[in-house]
């Protein structure tokens, strides 16, 4: 595996986000938008894992997955700024990102609405005989919904090749995991399918790798599902327009401690794969990467007031 | 022409358009090893197996995303609603999810999908297992509405539904399986979003749409007994509404009848209504009068539930305000 793509990723998905929250400020991009700042390890482990004809879903907090699915930053950006040029015309925003070239399935902004979609893509797979597999992200606030529960159940009934990946950053909006379910260990919830499952370092992007790495696997060779919870954590609050007034400054410095992007530069330069000089030649290309992507956003015209009925039928 | 009943109808479109394609396939409660519980699937586990003939869980929410799943990465899921009742517990996955997914990924992806099953009431089965939910299908853009009447409504239309490429709402009636009605004898397709006229005429039009047509039928009989001239014409399909073919109609006789089973307040007649004020009232030589259902939950006795549903006479008096 190569280090420092793994790496490079993740801090092309730091300071993506870290502009997008300038942007906004600006007033370049409205709506709702979650920044994914702190979880980056867990997309950038997961996706690292799958082949590119792979399936990917994500909930609304999506920038991070989508890009590494392998959308381009540019179009990201000029959607979320709600440009022609961007992945959806426009018509998506922040929490629905698509990118059917990248087999990037959708960014879905009901809670937990698109766990019985990412069954039904998986479905299909074993349908048609492929031995393709699904992997799809939610929060831990989507596990007491009722979807998670009927997505689960068929896909361990029917044995459909499909990872659900559950991301828990502890706070569903501004409730505590403690106070919205009863089972904090969430990934036992897999046991009421008889469904495979694993509880990961969700900031340690080589750990994310090896539980995801066998999940795959076992969806790819033997359309077996798995479960698996990564406990991470966001830096920022749940939506730009939330200051997190419900944690306090010294869990948040606590949680701050464990910055995937931190401690996994500080284990590729002690084993002597990353150097100063390198980390400094990469946060330039991203850097220019992402001053591209603006400014792409930028100059892309809005979308032209003809386009509203497009798209709506086939 | 054969004679056939509409159930039969529908399960000889399935039949037809699973073995033409073998992307389609068949998923609900029920469908395979119980053979439907309204048999609409009978025989199609035997001809096609358990790979295309799915029984799901009780688990509408769950199944109805599966299927929305699969149409996005190329299958063309039939999806059956035991009862549309039972769809309200799937109205996040076809709302929010089968009639969005197209606009707001800018038409990347295409959700060719058809979730069918009988709506309405049938024979005392009281308040949660007698609605007419078709406004709230029609309600929302991204949505087709189809709701067949006849033999051969039912398997001209289920055929188009299961070709369309869009997400399509088909609403059948349990009343209505059992109903005979001839049907051609080579294969033929109804075109969605086209009404027809049942019977011609110059004084009145009466409007209706699934098991409601059969009454409408039944009092522009009488009605043209007694020498009044009625045009009936039958919706089939709600939404992309026929509205051209309605107001000529309108713009010949200059009087309507509405005759559904939905409630009255917000239903879908409200919306027929709506269309022609707005494109036709200058031909109008009165107010457009509905028949609806009475604004209350089914009630399960029998006289109870008769007098909430419309009937011949409610229709024939709606037409004599008007004349």
């Amino acid at each position: 595996m190569d280090l420092k793509k793994l790496f490079y990723q993740m801090i092309l998905i730091r300071r993506f986000e870290e502009k997008v929250a300038e942007m906004f400020t600006l007033g370049h991009i409205g709506g709702f938008c979650h920044l994914y700042i702190g979880q980056e390890a867990v997309c950038v482990g997961a996706i690292s894992c799958l082949r590119e004809d792979d399936y990917v879903l994500s909930a609304y907090r999506d920038h991070g997955h989508c890009i590494i699915k392998g959308s381009h930053p540019k179009k990201v950006m000029a959607e979320l700024f709600g440009k022609s040029t961007g992945l959806c015309k426009g018509k998506g925003g922040s929490m629905h990102l698509f990118d059917a070239e990248k087999n990037f399935l959708g960014g879905f902004a009901i809670v937990g609405g698109h766990l019985p979609i990412a069954t039904g893509a998986a479905f299909a797979i074993k349908y048609q005989k492929k031995d393709q597999v699904v992997l799809c992200f939610f929060g831990e606030g989507a596990v007491n919904i009722g979807a998670f529960h009927e997505a689960l159940n068929m896909a361990a009934t029917w044995k459909l090749p499909v990872i659900y990946l559950c991301e828990n950053n502890r706070y569903g909006m501004g409730t505590p995991i403690e106070r919205a379910t009863s089972l904090y260990d969430i990934c036992q919830k897999a046991c009421a399918y008889s469904m495979e499952r694993d509880h990961i370092d969700g900031m340690d992007v080589l750990a994310v790798r090896e539980s995801v790495e066998k999940a795959v696997q076992r969806a790819r060779e033997h359309c077996i599902p798995t479960l698996i919870e990564a406990r991470t954590y966001r830096f920022r609050g749940h939506s730009m327009l939330d200051p997190a007034h419900y944690r306090t400054k010294e869990e948040l410095e606590e949680q701050v401690k464990r910055d995937p992007l931190v401690t996994f530069k500080e284990k590729l330069l002690k084993d002597s794969i990353l150097s100063d000089s390198t980390v400094q030649s990469m946060e330039e290309e991203i850097k220019k990467e992402i001053d591209e992507a603006v400014d792409f956003a930028m100059k892309s015209p809005a979308p032209s007031i003809d386009t509203l009925h497009d798209d709506l039928y086939v | 022409m054969a004679v056939i009943t509409y159930r039969e109808a529908l399960n000889q479109a399935l039949r037809e358009e699973m073995a033409r394609d073998d992307k389609v396939f068949l998923m609900g409660e029920e469908v395979a090893f119980y053979h439907g519980a309204y048999k609409v699937s009978q025989g199609l586990l035997e001809e096609f197996g358990e790979n295309r003939v799915i029984d799901t869980p009780i688990t509408e929410e769950g199944f109805t995303g599966v299927g929305i799943g699969a149409a996005m990465v190329g299958l063309r899921p039939v999806i059956e609603m035991m009862t549309f009742n039972f769809s309200i517990l799937a109205l996040d996955q076809i709302v929010n999810h089968a009639a969005k997914i197209r606009y707001m990924s800018g038409g990347q992806f295409k959700i060719p999908i058809v979730i069918r099953g009988p709506g309405g009431a049938a024979y005392q089965l009281a308040a949660q297992h007698s609605q007419s939910l078709e406004s709230y299908f029609c309600y929302c853009p991204g949505l087709k509405v189809v709701m067949p009447a006849t033999p051969k409504d039912a398997k001209g239309l289920l055929k188009s539904a299961i070709r369309d490429d869009n997400p399509v709402i088909f609403i059948e009636s349990e009343i209505l399986y059992n109903t005979k009605g001839e049907v051609p004898g080579e294969e033929y397709l109804i075109p969605l979003g086209k009404a027809e006229i049942l019977m011609e005429g110059n004084d009145i039009t009466i409007i209706s749409y699934s098991k409601m047509l059969l009454v409408a039928e039944e009092a522009s009989r009488t009605l043209r007994q007694d020498g009044i001239s009625v045009e009936l014409i039958n919706l089939r399909t709600l939404k992309p509404l026929d509205n051209e073919f309605i107001t000529s109609s309108v713009k010949k006789t200059g009087r309507v009848v509405i005759v559904e089973e939905g409630w009255e307040f917000a239903g879908f007649g409200a919306q027929i209504a709506d269309t022609i004020y707005s494109q036709a009232f200058d031909y109008l030589d009165g107010p457009i009068e509905r028949v609806a259902s009475i604004d209350v939950p089914m009630p399960y006795a029998a006289n109870l539930e008769k007098a909430v549903l419309p009937d011949k006479e409610r229709v024939i008096a709606a037409a004599r305000r008007l004349l």
